[in-house]
């Protein structure tokens, strides 16, 4: 019997190719298998994506549910930068999970895409902070099962400037006294960064849409009123031409290392980096947004949970496990003892405000306004980031940012 | 002559010549006898252990179309392989296997997908959007209490036992409003009633399709809504704002009275155009690829990527190409000392990742912090990256110096590979030495080097990751109506339609990938039927 080696080889290649489609087709059997079983008397499993840093933070809490009602819960890791568009993308297909993790802004592109369901937080809803519940309803409805609050506030190196700045010439004021060139750093790029400059663009009385009962309105852009004008030509005064307080060359990692190395005194950023301050042994305090008027600096608030799939086998199950558990006092702590930011649920909230830093961000977080989550947001973020920088580079302020505001009309329409 | 081995050896059985023997002993040395005869069995075994797994799964998924593919591709192999013949078909098969799966279906599904409207909004079925905008829809009553709930079961038809705010248990079904019962309580809920069994926890769960179509009327007046539930153990009480009409297939908001119907655009539209979203997926035809070329807002800025992408990769290749060449030439010169050293040095830009690489130099053109700006220049300002013509000249030469090293190389390959006696031969007839590198040496080059320019060209059309890396395609244009930059090839351009913002275009950004294809295939048959002419030299 004759059989020449290039025929094995082939059939190798061919046998590792067949191994890679079939593991692919498991791939997909094994998302399937979670809806296929929910026929049958025994219990169902409950399928959830995590952001993968939070998982160990929220096995526990899975197992114990498990034990506690024998739902299994499944726990999936993934990437925090993928999850929306997967989400978004598996759940008309039947093979996505019952539950995601997620931020309260994808809840405009999740509900236009219809993949999310609604959610009755039913009495319980009173027992969270108003920012988070506000954060988790659309058009009325609510959608997200809130368990983080978090927002921006200033973290100012305590061994330096012993005392918080009272205003935002005070702050720079400060700084220079204590002999420092650049007092004051907050991450920028060369696109602009709005959501961290919004805390200053509040204090002249600009939000970016104006509110009613059921949450922003994307018929009343408020982006380019006289507030906003004021605005500009702050940002400008301060910018390239200016004080250079603003400059879009620091982008993150410049401003992290001018605080850690006590360049700067003075950082505008979240809690996220928090971790590294104090790490870097800096004696840290966290301090409102200092205001460059006299109305209150308001920063956006980002509210972290969990959404429910449009497509979920188990809806009883998953909404139990959201609602009833995840939503209790016990549980909201657990994450934050992973996590570090803020729980949503009051309870919990006042109880992890004996952490000094969390009390300050929770303090800052009292006069945040929840990020809108309207998919008109999405136009404005496109135009929003790059007239700044033009603004901080040194274009003339109140035409460009009357561009803004009639561009980002013109593509809300 | 390997295909009159097989047929050979098919003759042996009769009268053996003493070239059949030669044949036979030559096949039988290939074939390295019943070893390879029982690994060929193994592999093949394996294979359809695969297959029938395979086949099983795809089975008890309801996927046919799949198992009959997974099916007919076992049976066409295992005929191959196990027939005596077929030996050209023993060599193409595995190849036309790869090449179904990896190319002609992504191009298929691509075709696909930019003939359809996939994107924000229109990512379900139709059934799904009917669903999704009817559940969007329920708006709790206002100040309603909430209904303690069990569950409850009578020969397979579900109940709801509520509890009433005053603490009066009531019972109802689908299309039954509530009414008065006797019940059972425990801790002020009605847990159990005569003649209806009370569903367990486990039991409420395994049955949530039926627990979810629940929807008992609060009365008789459909104006004071009904009780749903949606974790099994609390009621509300809620009334739709929209009305489904299946047979008519419209939407109708209670509230306004505006009458949404399916125009075929793939959502519900009001005659005023407003739409109701989320809408579906359809098939658009060539809507796509019209709107690419007529939509004023696209058209524009793909007018002036497609221009830059083409300057891109054609300086791309001549600038990488000439470097490679030059140092190949200098470093070719054997009196040069120590080239191994200055070769090693060379290719390292290659050993790197690009991704990092190119993010370093990212960093060192930063306008303020840059290394470039700071130290080497001194303090200066210079706007590499932010600036539209600078930028697009730091993307060249951070491009140029990630791609030389791969010139350098194939080019010091070829450089050696042309005999030393051309050279001489040409010295000796009193050529000068310019006269013979581009007389003699440049066009045989050429012969080796041409294929992997075309290559070279398609990899820098596409060239994604220095540009998402470097510039992420900015500075932006302020003045186009979509994100796009002045450093933007077409391939970010299609990664941002499809991939960032809140409005995703999947549909147009895959009707672009298909028109690069088509340029990209194009310029590279036009440049291989030119090459061949070098070809000739030979």
């Amino acid at each position: 019997m004759k059989v020449n080696k290039k025929g094995v080889l082939g059939l190798s290649a061919l046998l590792a190719g067949s191994a890679l489609v079939l593991s692919g087709c498991a791939g997909g059997n094994a998302g399937d298998s979670g809806e296929s079983e929910d026929s049958g008397e025994a219990a169902s499993t409950l399928t959830v994506w995590v952001d993968a840093e939070r998982v160990d933070a929220l096995q526990g809490a899975a197992d114990a549910y498990s034990e506690e009602s024998g739902v299994k819960v499944e726990l999936v890791g993934k990437d925090n930068a993928t999850i929306k568009d997967d989400f978004i993308q598996q759940v008309p297909t039947g093979r996505g999970p019952d539950i995601t993790m997620g931020a309260h802004d994808w809840l405009g592109e999740l509900s236009t895409n219809g993949v999310v369901a609604p959610l009755e937080l039913g009495d319980t809803a009173a027992g969270y902070l108003d920012v988070a519940i506000n954060a988790s309803t659309y058009e009325g409805t609510v959608y997200m099962l809130p368990y983080a609050v978090e927002n921006i506030a200033v973290l100012r190196n305590a061994d330096i400037i012993p005392e918080a700045a009272t205003s935002f010439d005070d702050m720079i004021a400060k700084g220079q006294a204590a002999g420092l060139a650049q007092p004051f750093v907050v991450e920028q790029g060369v696109e602009g960064n709005p959501y961290h400059l919004y805390p200053f663009q509040t204090a002249f009385g600009a939000p970016v849409f104006g509110s009613g009962a059921e949450g922003y309105n994307a018929d009343d852009l408020q982006l380019g009123n006289t507030g906003g004008e004021q605005f500009a030509t702050w940002l400008g005064s301060q910018g390239k031409n200016g004080t250079a307080v603003f400059n879009t060359d620091i982008d993150g990692a410049i401003a992290k290392e001018n605080f850690l190395s006590g360049t700067s005194a003075f950082w505008l950023t979240g809690p996220w980096n928090v971790g590294s301050a104090i790490d870097a042994g800096l004696n840290v305090a966290i301090d409102p947004v200092p205001s460059p008027t006299d109305q209150v600096a308001q920063p956006f608030a980002g509210v972290k949970g969990f959404f429910l799939s449009s497509e979920s086998k188990n809806q009883v199950a998953a909404t139990d496990f959201l609602v009833n558990y995840l939503g209790s006092e016990e549980v909201q702590l657990e994450l934050f003892e992973a996590g570090n930011v803020l729980p949503a649920l009051t309870a919990a909230a006042e109880s992890a405000s004996s952490d000094p830093i969390v009390a300050g961000f929770a303090a800052v977080g009292a006069d945040a306004v929840p990020m809108p989550a309207i998919p008109a947001m999405g136009s404005v973020w496109q135009y929003w980031g790059i007239t700044e920088a033009e603004v901080i580079n040194g274009a003339e302020p109140t035409a460009t940012w009357q561009k803004l505001a009639a561009d980002v009309q013109a593509a809300i329409k | 002559m390997t295909t009159n081995i097989d047929e050979e050896v098919e003759a042996e059985s009769a009268a053996p010549t003493k070239r059949q023997l030669r044949a036979g002993r030559m096949a039988e040395a290939a074939g390295a006898g019943a070893k390879v005869l029982l690994v060929k069995i193994a592999l093949l075994g394996l294979l359809d252990a695969f297959a029938v797994y395979a086949l099983f799964v795809l089975l008890t998924q309801q996927q046919w179309l799949y198992a009959v593919i997974v099916l007919v591709v076992a049976v066409i192999f295992n005929w191959i392989y196990f027939s005596r013949k077929k030996l050209p078909a023993k060599y193409l098969a595995p190849g036309i296997l790869f090449l179904a799966i990896f190319q002609v279906f992504t191009l298929l599904y691509t075709g696909y997908i930019a003939m359809t409207n996939y994107g924000t909004g229109h990512v379900g079925s139709q059934e799904q959007a009917v669903s999704s905008l009817m559940s969007s829809a329920l708006q709790r009553v206002e100040d309603s209490p909430t209904y303690p709930l069990t569950v409850v079961d009578r020969l397979g038809e579900l109940s709801m036992l509520v509890t009433d705010p005053d603490g009066n248990a009531q019972l109802g079904t689908t299309g039954v409003p509530l009414q008065d019962v006797d019940a059972t309580f425990q801790d002020g809920k009605a847990v159990a009633t005569d003649g209806y069994t009370t569903l367990e926890f486990a039991e409420v769960i395994a049955r949530t399709d039926e627990i979810v179509e629940l929807v008992v009327p609060a009365s008789d007046d459909p104006n004071d809504g009904a009780l749903r539930t949606t974790d099994g153990s609390n009621a509300y009480l809620y009334t739709s704002s929209l009305e489904y009409d299946e047979a008519a297939g419209t939407m109708t908001d209670l509230n306004t009275r505006t009458v949404y119907s399916d125009i075929g655009t793939g959502a519900f539209t009001a005659e005023d155009g407003e739409e109701l979203l989320p809408g579906w997926q359809i098939t658009v035809g060539l809507d796509n690829f019209v709107r690419a070329f007529t939509e004023e807002a696209i058209r524009g800025p793909l007018l002036y990527v497609t221009l830059w992408t083409f300057v891109f990769a054609t300086v791309s290749v001549a600038s990488t190409f000439f470097l490679g060449l030059f140092l190949a030439i200098v470093f070719n010169d054997v009196r040069m000392r120590g080239r191994k050293w200055y070769r090693a040095a060379m290719i390292l830009p290659y050993a790197f990742p690009a991704f990092l690489s190119t993010l370093i130099w990212a960093g060192l053109m930063n306008q303020s912090f840059g290394f470039i700006n700071q130290v080497l220049l001194g303090g200066a300002s210079i706007p590499w990256l932010t600036d539209p013509i600078l930028a697009k000249v730091s993307v060249l030469v951070v491009n140029l110096w990630l791609g030389f090293p791969y010139m350098f190389l194939v080019c010091t390959g070829a450089l050696q590979a042309i005999p030393e006696e051309l050279t001489e031969a040409a010295t000796v007839d009193g050529a000068k030495p310019w006269a013979i590198f581009r007389l003699i040496k440049l066009p045989l080059l050429l012969v080796t080097v041409a294929p992997l320019l075309i290559a070279s060209f398609a990899f820098n059309f596409n060239n994604f990751i220095v540009i998402y890396a470097l510039t992420n395609g900015g500075p932006r244009d302020p003045d186009a109506p979509i994100p796009v930059g002045y450093t933007d090839l077409l391939i970010t351009l299609v990664y941002k339609v499809a991939f960032t913002g809140q409005n995703r275009d999947y549909g147009l950004a895959a009707a672009f990938s298909i028109l690069i294809f088509i340029v990209v295939a194009v310029i590279a048959i036009i440049t291989f039927r030119k090459t061949k002419a070098l070809e000739d030299l030979n």
